[in-house]
């Protein structure tokens, strides 16, 4: 029997990575890369919307998509800190989706072949687009890991700032690190980039404790649905 | 005649800008490729995934296919008479001078 903790927080994962992602609505260096992560942030809120559909019914108290996204406080979101963390900048953002779809794509994959038949049936639709997620962060990472002087410096910085936090999404399922070390390996290197030492490994997100920059981004997401109880366009 | 690449080459691009391309898409098997638009990229790996962004989203094809829109040898508006008028005046051109036979629906 899966868990009401265990899908929230894919669910979750999802839902604050589509936030992140379409802050970048009209900021990202061009239009079509504007459009790309758009796309990306829509394929992370599709997948939320089932997750947190799903999780709403095994936990059985009524709760539907719309009251675990918008009427939950910061404490009772169970998102990974890789995912809240902000995108200081383009590199920063490409760095955590390298992560963060590398490991959705193995997780939605295992979730796949599992005996959850719903859940399953989330993660084959969910797991194309998590492939596609990585191409097009993988691209990214060596177009600015192999790039200009500049470009590598940034792109290192990134990778380096967003490594300790790539430990928690193998909490629930140490299994899947080798391959993911395997996968985002094979990608640094083609960036000229140098995998950093693990060290610092900090955790919290799955039992509600988050940095603070999960409580902004949750008053910019939730602040309609509060104001407004109810409200439909 | 700035519009004439034949004449002034490769349009230069700025430095800063990233490059045009021009997408063609097929629709679906056994058609052929069709100009649908055209997007910036920086190189050909991601003009096919902005291609697939823009022009696919919808499922509109099955094959898409990405050219730097300065690799196009392209005709010009002002040649347009001697290019394409006297085609219209030699009707031996058009197959209207021999009877349909009947029965043959589909010609």
């Amino acid at each position: 029997m899966t868990s009401f903790d265990e899908v929230l927080g894919l669910g979750d994962d999802a839902l604050i990575a589509a936030q992140r992602l379409g802050q970048w609505c009209a900021r990202a260096p061009e239009l079509e890369e504007d459009v790309a992560l758009a796309n990306i942030a829509l394929d992370q809120l599709g997948a939320a919307r089932l997750l947190l559909t799903y999780a709403g019914e095994l936990e059985g108290a009524g709760r539907d998509e719309d009251a675990l996204a918008f009427r939950r406080t910061d404490r009772e979101f169970r998102n990974v800190l890789l995912v809240e963390l902000p995108d200081r900048d383009f590199a920063v953002l490409i760095a955590k989706l390298l992560f963060l779809s590398a490991y959705q794509r193995l997780r939605y994959e295992s979730l796949a072949a599992g005996d959850d038949e719903r859940l399953a049936g989330i993660a084959a639709k969910t797991v194309k687009e998590s492939a596609y997620h990585l191409d097009h962060s993988a691209l990214w990472t060596v177009r600015l890991g192999d790039g200009t002087e500049i470009s590598h410096a940034r792109m290192q910085d990134a990778v380096d700032e967003v490594w300790p936090y790539t430990h928690e999404l193998f909490a629930d399922a140490p299994e899947l690190r080798a391959a993911w070390l395997s996968t985002v390996d094979g990608v640094l290197t083609e960036a000229m980039l140098r995998r950093p030492e693990d060290g610092w490994q900090p955790t919290g997100g799955r039992d509600g404790r988050h940095t603070e920059a999960l409580s902004y981004l949750l008053a910019e997401m939730q602040v309609l649905h509060r104001a407004h109880p109810g409200a439909h366009w | 005649m700035s519009d004439d690449r034949r004449l002034t080459g490769p349009a230069q691009v700025p430095a800063h800008e990233w490059p045009l391309w021009e997408v063609f898409v097929r629709p679906r098997r056994g058609l052929s490729h069709s100009h649908v638009g055209s997007l910036h990229a920086p190189d050909a790996a991601l003009a096919l995934r902005n291609a697939r962004d823009l022009y696919t989203r919808r499922q509109e094809g099955v094959s898409i296919w990405v050219v730097p829109a300065a690799a196009i040898t392209a005709s010009s508006p002002d040649e347009k008479d001697a290019f394409f008028d006297p085609a219209a005046d030699k009707i031996y051109r058009h197959p209207t001078f021999y009877e349909v036979p009947d029965g043959a629906a589909h010609l």
